[in-house]
C-alpha cells in the first residue's frame, strides 16, 4: 500500500480527535472528499509509474557559488536539488495540507507550544547510517543557531527548546504556533545525519537520490538510492542530471532538442509559441509568489494615508495580469495573501482601477507635483513595462509618476527596502502567517514597507496561537484588511508558475507549492 | 640565433612581466574601490559590528592596503589563489577546470579558423576583385557583423533544433568521451569561428595586397612561378607580422571574450564562472580570473611581437 493511503486510512482509523490535536485545525481538517480522492488519485499515479531511465531537467538559477550545504540554500537549483537528496520532517501537498515524512506522527499540546515528532524507524541515510531522533535534534538546532546564517533561521526563531525523548523530538515554542508543522517542511530544513554539523554541504540525506556529480552552476547527477524507505512513490528514474541553463532561449532550445525532459519558468511571453511546438506541454499553476509594488508608510510623501489610497486605486490590475503576465496569473488585492493560502477570506471586495477615487485621494492628501518610482528588471519579469503601463494608468487619475530605472546589479542591497517606493518580488510563503511574520511585522527585518500598526501586531500573534479555525480566519481577515487599506502594499498580481514538460515525462501533477512540483517533479515524476 | 634577437625578445619579456604586476595593481585597486569590503560581502544583510570586526580581524584586512597586496601577489605567484568567499571552495582547483574548459574551447575555434581565415585570405588574394574574392569577403564580413549572440541562436535553432545534428547544450565534464565532447563544442566552436573569421581574413589580404605592389613580386612573376605559389612563397612571409598580430588579438577574444556565446550554449567557461562571482561579490575570485584574464591577453601580444621581431630582419637587426 502506498505510503499516502495508508497515512490516509491511518488518519481516519484514528479519528478526527488525533487531527485536531495534530494539525490545530480540526474543523476544516475533515476527510475532505477534495482532498481525500487528490491523495487516493496521486496514490493511483504513483503505482502506474515506470522505473529506468534518466530523467534531464534544465533549470534556471543555478550558480557557481552554490553550496550542497542546506542552510546556504537561495536559488531554485539548490531547492530542487535538495528536494532529490533529501526528506524533511513533514512535506505540504499539492492541495496545500501537511503529509508526513520523516516524522511518522505529529500531534501537540492543548495550547499549541509544545510539538511532538514521532520519528519514522527504518530510514536510513545514504552513507548506511540508521535516522534517529537524534539526528533531527542536531539538524533543527543547526538551523536555529545563529552562526549557521540558515535560510530557515527567521522561521526557527521562535523556538525555545529542542530535545530528544525516545524515538520522539519535542520542539517547545516561546509562544504557541498553530502552524508549526508548516513551518517544519521548509525546503532547508533536509534532515542530516549528525544534523550535518559534521560536515554541512556533504549531500547525505535520505532522500530518493544519491549525489553522485555536484558541479555547481553547471550539472548535478543524483543516482537512485537502493535502500530509499518510500521507494514505490519516489525516485523512479535509475538517475537524475540537473543542467543549469540560466539563459531562456537556451533552455527552451534544450527542451525542443529533447536534451532535457522538463525546463522551468518559461517567460510568459513566449508560453504561446511553446505551446504549438509537438511533443511539449505548458504546466502553469498559479501560486502565492506575488509582484509588489512598495511605499514606505513612514516616508514622505508616503506617509500619507490617502496618498497610499490614491496609488492604489491608480492600479489597472487587469491590465498588468493582461499585459505583463499574458493572462498567466491573477489580479492581487492590495494584502500578500490569496486563495493558495489556508484560512483566505474570499469575501474580501477586490480593488478595482477607479481614477475618480484616485484622483479624490489624491486631492485629499494635497501632496503636490510628482511621485518618483524606482525600478529595474531584476525587481520581476517585466518590472520596467509594468511600471510603464502604471504610468499611463496613473496618469488617467491626474498623477504624475516618474520613474527611474535602477541597476539591476545591486538592486537588492540598495534599492529595495531602502528607499521608499519600488518595485519588488515576494515568493510568498506556506501560510499566511508566515508571510505576515516575514513582511508586516512591525519587528520584521523585511518589513519592506514600514508597516509599523500596533493593532496588527497584537492580532498577529493572537491569531498564531488560536486554535479556533473560524476565529482565527476572521482575524486574518481583519489584518489583511488592515494592509489592503493602511498599508503600504500595491500589489496588482499574483504570478504562475509556468514550467514546459515533454511528453516522455509521466506523473507530472502541479503543485502551488513551487516551480516543478514544489521540486519534488525528480523524485515523483518518471520516463513513460 | 643571434645576441641581438635574445635581447630583443628577453627585453619584451620583461616589459611583458612588469605590465602584468602593473595590471595586478589595477585589480587590486579597482576591486578595493568597490562599495562595502570583503568581511561585509560575506555577511551581508545580517551583518553585526562585531561579527564585522572577528571577520575583518579574521581576513586581516585591518592590515594596510599595500601589505594585504603584496600578500595577494604572494598567493598568485606561489599558485595559491586563496578560497572562494560564497561556497569555500579552493579557488585554484575550481577555475583551474574551468580554465581548460575555456582553453579547450578556444584551441578548437583556433585550430579550425585561423588556418582556414589565412587560406580564405590566400584565395581572396589570388582571385583579388573577382567573384570568388567578393562572396569571400562579404560572407565573413555578414557573420562579424551579426552580434555573437545572433549566430549562437540561429546555430540553435537551425542545427540543434530542426535538424538535430549537435546539441544546443554544450556541457561537457569529466569523464565524457572525446567524440562527444566535440559534438558538445560543434555549435560554440562553429560561432566562434564565425566571429572571428572575417577580421582575420580580411588583415591577411590587406597585408599581403600591400607586399604584392613590391618588385620582387613582378620579378617572380616574370621568372614564371605560378600565382600562388608566388603568394604562398614570396608575399606570405613578408606579410606574416600584421597577420600574427590579428590572430593573436582574435586568440585573446577567444579566451577572454566569450562570455556570451558561454551563456547561449551552457558551455561551463570562466566566463560564466567570473560573472556568477563579481554578482556575489566574491573578491578573491574575480581578482583571480582578472589576473588570468590579464596573463593570457599579455602573453599572446607578447608572441606578436616576438613573432614579427623575428620575421622581420629589419627589427632583428637594429641598427
Amino acid at each position: 500500500m502506498s505510503d499516502e493511503l495508508k497515512y490516509l486510512s491511518d488518519r481516519v482509523a484514528r479519528g478526527l480527535m488525533n487531527r485536531r490535536a495534530f494539525m490545530g485545525r480540526a474543523a476544516a481538517l475533515g476527510v475532505g472528499a477534495t482532498m481525500a480522492g487528490s491523495m487516493l488519485s496521486s496514490a493511483a499515479l504513483a503505482a502506474g509509474a515506470q522505473k529506468g531511465g534518466i530523467l534531464k531537467v534544465g533549470m534556471v538559477g543555478g550558480e557557481s557559488t552554490n553550496s550542497l550545504d542546506p542552510a546556504t540554500f537561495a536559488s531554485q537549483v539548490p531547492f530542487a536539488l535538495g528536494r532529490s537528496w533529501g526528506d524533511t520532517l513533514v512535506e505540504t501537498s499539492p492541495t496545500g495540507e501537511v503529509t508526513n515524512r520523516l516524522a511518522e506522527e505529529v500531534s501537540a499540546s492543548a495550547d499549541a507550544r509544545v510539538w511532538t515528532f514521532k520519528i519514522r524507524s527504518g530510514v536510513t541515510f545514504h552513507n548506511g547510517k540508521t535516522l534517529d531522533a537524534a539526528d533531527v535534534v542536531a539538524t533543527l538546532k543547526r538551523h536555529s543557531d545563529e552562526e549557521s546564517k540558515s535560510g530557515a533561521l527567521g522561521i526557527m526563531r521562535d523556538i525555545d527548546t529542542i530535545t530528544q525523548d525516545g524515538n520522539n523530538v519535542v520542539v517547545a515554542l516561546k509562544s504557541a504556533n498553530a502552524d508549526l508543522p508548516y513551518l517544519m517542511s521548509d525546503y532547508h530544513l533536509i534532515i542530516q545525519p549528525n544534523g550535518g554539523l559534521d560536515a554541512p554541504d556533504a549531500g547525505i540525506g535520505t532522500g530518493p537520490y544519491k549525489v553522485v556529480v555536484n558541479e555547481p552552476g553547471v550539472r548535478h547527477v543524483g543516482e537512485r538510492f537502493a535502500d530509499y524507505w518510500d521507494a514505490p512513490n519516489r525516485g523512479h528514474a535509475d538517475q537524475f542530471e540537473i543542467i543549469v541553463i540560466n539563459d531562456a532561449t537556451a533552455r527552451m532550445a534544450a527542451l525542443q532538442g529533447g536534451q532535457v525532459h522538463m525546463i522551468n519558468r518559461v517567460e510568459p511571453k513566449i508560453v504561446d509559441l511553446v505551446k504549438r511546438v509537438p511533443g511539449v506541454s505548458i504546466k502553469n499553476v498559479g501560486g502565492r509568489g506575488h509582484y509588489v509594488f512598495i511605499m514606505h508608510c513612514n516616508t514622505a510623501p508616503f506617509d500619507n494615508n490617502d496618498l497610499r489610497l490614491a496609488l492604489k486605486y491608480a492600479m489597472d490590475r487587469e491590465q498588468m495580469v493582461d499585459k505583463i503576465l499574458r493572462g498567466y496569473g491573477t489580479v492581487g488585492n492590495d494584502m500578500p495573501i490569496n486563495a493558495a493560502y489556508p484560512l483566505f477570506d474570499d469575501s474580501i471586495p477586490q480593488r478595482t482601477f477607479d481614477p475618480d477615487k484616485a484622483k479624490f485621494h489624491f486631492k485629499k492628501s494635497g501632496h503636490d507635483g510628482s511621485v518618483l518610482l524606482r525600478t529595474s528588471d531584476v525587481a520581476f519579469p517585466g518590472a520596467v513595462d509594468a511600471a510603464q503601463l502604471y504610468q499611463e494608468s496613473c496618469l488617467k487619475a491626474g498623477i504624475t509618476l516618474d520613474i527611474k530605472r535602477e541597476p539591476g546589479d545591486g538592486y537588492w542591497s540598495e534599492v529595495w527596502n531602502k528607499q521608499p517606493f519600488c518595485t519588488s518580488y515576494w515568493g510568498g510563503r506556506s501560510t499566511q502567517d508566515q508571510m505576515y511574520s516575514t513582511a508586516y511585522l512591525s519587528s520584521a527585518d523585511w518589513n519592506d514597507t514600514r508597516f509599523f500598526n500596533e493593532g496588527f501586531d497584537k492580532l498577529l500573534l493572537q491569531a498564531r496561537a488560536e486554535l479556533d479555525l473560524a476565529k482565527r480566519k476572521a482575524m486574518y481577515s481583519e489584518m489583511g484588511m488592515m494592509v489592503r487599506d493602511e498599508g503600504g502594499l500595491i500589489m496588482p498580481m499574483f504570478n504562475d508558475f509556468i514550467d514546459a514538460v515533454s511528453d516522455k515525462v509521466g506523473g507530472y501533477n502541479v503543485d502551488p507549492g513551487a516551480e516543478l512540483m514544489n521540486g519534488y517533479a525528480l523524485s515523483k515524476a518518471w520516463l513513460a | 640565433m643571434s645576441p641581438a634577437i635574445v635581447k630583443l625578445i628577453a627585453q619584451r619579456l620583461a616589459l611583458g612581466i612588469l605590465l602584468l604586476l602593473a595590471v595586478s595593481v589595477l585589480i587590486f585597486v579597482g576591486t578595493q574601490l568597490l562599495p562595502g569590503d570583503v568581511a561585509q560581502a560575506i555577511l551581508g544583510q545580517s551583518a553585526t559590528p562585531e561579527a564585522l570586526a572577528n571577520l575583518r580581524e579574521e581576513l586581516g584586512l585591518n592590515d594596510p592596503a599595500y601589505v594585504r597586496y603584496f600578500d595577494w601577489l604572494g598567493g598568485v605567484l606561489t599558485g595559491d589563489l586563496g578560497t572562494a568567499l560564497s561556497n569555500g571552495q579552493d579557488i585554484s582547483e575550481a577555475l583551474g577546470k574551468r580554465l581548460s574548459n575555456t582553453l579547450f574551447l578556444a584551441m578548437w575555434a583556433a585550430i579550425i579558423s585561423v588556418p582556414l581565415a589565412i587560406l580564405l585570405g590566400l584565395v581572396a588574394v589570388q582571385h583579388r576583385n573577382g567573384f570568388i574574392d567578393k562572396l569571400i569577403s562579404a560572407t565573413t564580413l555578414t557573420s562579424i557583423s551579426l552580434p555573437e549572440f545572433f549566430i549562437g541562436y540561429l546555430l540553435v535553432y537551425f542545427v540543434a533544433v530542426e535538424l538535430q545534428w549537435f546539441p544546443s547544450v554544450s556541457t561537457v565534464y569529466d569523464g565524457m568521451s572525446f567524440g562527444d565532447r566535440m559534438s558538445a563544442i560543434a555549435l560554440p566552436c562553429a560561432t566562434l569561428t564565425l566571429v572571428v573569421l572575417a577580421h582575420m581574413m580580411r588583415m591577411t589580404r590587406a597585408a599581403i595586397l600591400n607586399v604584392m605592389q613590391s618588385a620582387y613580386i613582378e620579378t617572380a612573376e616574370l621568372k614564371g612561378l605560378s600565382p600562388f605559389r608566388i603568394i604562398l612563397r614570396h608575399a606570405f612571409p613578408n606579410a606574416i607580422a600584421p597577420i600574427v598580430n590579428v590572430v593573436m588579438l582574435n586568440l585573446a577574444f577567444l579566451v577572454v571574450g566569450v562570455v556570451v556565446v558561454e551563456v547561449i550554449f551552457v558551455y561551463p567557461g570562466m566566463g560564466q564562472y567570473l560573472v556568477d562571482h563579481v554578482s556575489k561579490r566574491d573578491i578573491p575570485v574575480v581578482q583571480a580570473c582578472g589576473m588570468i584574464f590579464a596573463a593570457v591577453y599579455i602573453s599572446l601580444n607578447i608572441v606578436a611581437d616576438i613573432v614579427a621581431i623575428v620575421a622581420n630582419p629589419r627589427l632583428r637587426h637594429p641598427k
